[in-house]
């Protein structure tokens, strides 16, 4: 999928996470904070690379703020910024495609 | 050296007879010789011994670098007079390589991470530690370790001379001209001023602060004149709204419920639930709300409870007014309804942190417990708790009366949810030992209960009484199937906080956290 514009999705709420994403140069670029970071930064990083990679986003820039979120929360908010910054989160959501 | 809960105590740290870990009771039957105060002779009898300022009363106790300060925390969160008093001793006289040993420490006394930073404040010893001052602390800008040490602890290292408090200051509610203080009586009431008392006594010098000066004799006094050089009379020695909160309430959180409810259900299946027996509760939403389902399980076997002694709240003050409890004992007071009912309402005493919690004096109250209910950050499958470190292994914490609690009591119960956002309650290794695994019995979260393999006699009683358990091997499981496993905390070799066990004994060090990069 190509990044469009700005969007975000989630929250800075206790066991939520805040992503925002915008259009990137070409490759993935990452930011993250965690209150979890010393025990968990890794494996969020690696969920996060993932979902990405799943939803064939090869050109991002992407920022996680993350209140000790847990994986599938934070699956769920990196899908909901990327197809928002599509226009794609009211329609054509490939349930059971790439969202499962 | 590796000790009896398998944490590495460095060998340079075991000198003077310093010694790891061995396991509860192992300091049983031996001797300690106390230290005795170098005080002060005032013969020519004295009208008052009020002073101006707090700088004055520093001058008059002969206040020099390098001295050790001691605090009570009765004031909690909304306490001034640890920051006057350092303001006056560093900026006033000039002073440095100050320690500061105090019962606990908190978000209230952040400027005093700034004099650990400029190096004005060289040792910090306390028994909790929180805020700016444990930020700093473990980022290793403090040039001794910081000495942790549990209530109990800390009294039995003062009166062993371990720790030699060269003037003490005791912010008191009420105070009259010569420096017999109260809890209670003033703008700004603490209740109970137990913490406050083994420092008077073995300081070499006491001075009192105090926000409301009342008429000699201000009786019966928790601190005596006879332990006093000075009274200073300040503005205001507190916030009172950050002292002590209005009622504490009972959670109506249902999970907290469900967890208060096992616990009940665990304590009525042993037999020391019986007529008379004794309690001890701390205020986090499950260990609190305990108390109410406890009380149905007393009225259904028509039995009292004897005493129950701690920290004290309103839920307990109004089991004592209806009859249910015979005593309370009391060394701190948490909210309003426990403030104002101390040395009120018949049956309600005030006892020291010795007389609560020493393991080196000849009996505490904890020796005499049959229930505690605590709380706990972590515990791992060796049923060892902390309650000091953070997941990021910064201090932000109190280890208070945890240990000597649950050391004391027949029955140690945590209670605690199994995960608290995507950190993992139950796991494989706490960040710090803060009570070791031999003294706690039972685990309930609310993903069910593990009894401690050292108490066969408890897995017994429960099974007899048909509550389910499970190993806590299966709740760890369970929780980082949850939320993950956790990477280790990365550390550097430099340690920043020693733990002591209460008997005096090196329970676990805390060291420099390496800042982490995502690489």
């Amino acid at each position: 999928m190509v990044i469009q514009k700005p969007a975000v999705a989630g929250t800075v709420e206790s066991s939520d996470a805040l992503v925002s994403v915008e259009p990137g140069d070409g490759k993935i670029e990452l930011t993250l904070t965690s209150s979890v970071m010393n025990q968990y930064g890794r494996q969020i990083r690696d969920t996060v690379l993932e979902t990405l990679e799943r939803l064939d986003v090869k050109s991002v820039k992407i920022n996680i703020v993350d209140k000790g979120a847990l994986d599938c929360t934070l699956k769920a908010r990196v899908e909901c910024a990327v197809f928002r910054s599509s226009d794609a989160s009211e329609k054509d959501i490939p349930w059971g495609g790439v969202i499962r | 050296m590796k000790n009896y809960v398998g944490r590495d105590i460095p060998d340079y740290l075991l000198i003077n007879g310093k010694e790891v870990y061995q396991g509860k009771n192992y300091m049983d039957g031996k001797y300690i010789q106390k230290a005795s105060p170098r005080t002060r002779r005032y013969e020519k009898p004295q009208e008052s011994k009020i002073v101006e300022t707090l700088a004055d009363a520093l001058r008059l106790c002969g206040a020099k670098s390098g001295m050790t300060f001691s605090f009570h925390h009765h004031l909690r969160d909304g306490d001034f007079v640890v920051n006057m008093v350092m303001k006056a001793a560093i900026e006033e006289l000039g002073l440095d390589n100050l320690t500061i040993a105090a019962t606990s420490l908190g978000a209230a006394h952040d400027p005093v991470a700034e004099y650990i930073t400029e190096g004005k404040v060289v040792g910090i010893q306390t028994s909790g530690i929180r805020g700016k001052i444990g930020e700093v602390v473990s980022a290793g800008k403090l040039k001794t370790p910081a000495i942790v040490r549990s209530h109990g602890g800390r009294p039995r290292a003062i009166e062993g001379g371990e720790v030699h408090i060269d003037i003490a200051f005791v912010a008191a509610p009420t105070s009259d001209c010569v420096g017999n203080c109260r809890g209670i009586g003033g703008k700004s009431n603490c209740g109970s001023l137990g913490y406050a008392m083994t420092d008077a006594k073995y300081a070499d010098h006491v001075v009192v602060v105090t926000d409301c000066l009342v008429d000699f004799p201000n009786m019966p006094a928790s601190v005596e004149a006879i332990d006093v050089d000075a009274v200073v009379v300040v503005d205001s020695i507190g916030n009172p709204k950050k002292i002590a909160s209005a009622a504490a309430r009972i959670s109506q959180n249902p999970r907290d419920l469900m967890m208060a409810e096992n616990v009940a259900k665990v304590i009525a299946a042993t037999p020391y639930f019986k007529e008379g027996f004794s309690f001890q509760t701390g205020v986090g939403g499950p260990s609190l709300a305990a108390n109410l389902f406890l009380e149905k399980y007393m009225d259904e076997r028509g039995i009292k409870m004897g005493w129950a002694i701690g920290g004290i709240c309103g839920p307990m003050v109004e089991m004592l007014k209806k009859g249910k409890v015979g005593k309370v004992i009391d060394v701190q007071d948490f909210d309003l309804d426990a403030v104002n009912s101390i040395n009120q309402t018949p049956n309600h005493f005030e006892m020291s942190a010795s007389q609560y919690a020493n393991p080196a004096n000849k009996g505490a109250f904890v020796n005499k417990l049959d229930f505690v209910v605590l709380a706990a950050l972590e515990i791992d499958t060796g049923f060892n708790v902390n309650v000091l470190t953070g997941s990021d292994g910064v201090l932000r914490g109190a280890p208070g009366g945890h240990p000597d609690t649950a050391a004391g009591s027949k029955c140690c119960i945590i209670v605690t949810p199994l995960i608290r956002g995507r950190m993992a309650t139950v796991c494989e290794h706490v960040v710090t030992v803060t009570t070791p695994g031999d003294c706690v019995d039972v685990l309930v979260t609310d993903y069910g209960i593990a009894v401690n393999p050292l108490r066969p006699d408890l897995i017994e009683c429960l099974d007899n009484a048909g509550i389910p358990h499970v190993s806590i091997e299966s709740l760890k499981e369970k929780a980082y199937s949850l939320v993950g496993r956790p990477d280790d905390l990365q550390w550097e070799d430099k340690v920043v906080a020693i733990l002591e066990a209460r008997d005096g004994t090196i329970l676990d060090v805390v060291r420099k956290i390496k800042p982490f990069t995502l690489e």
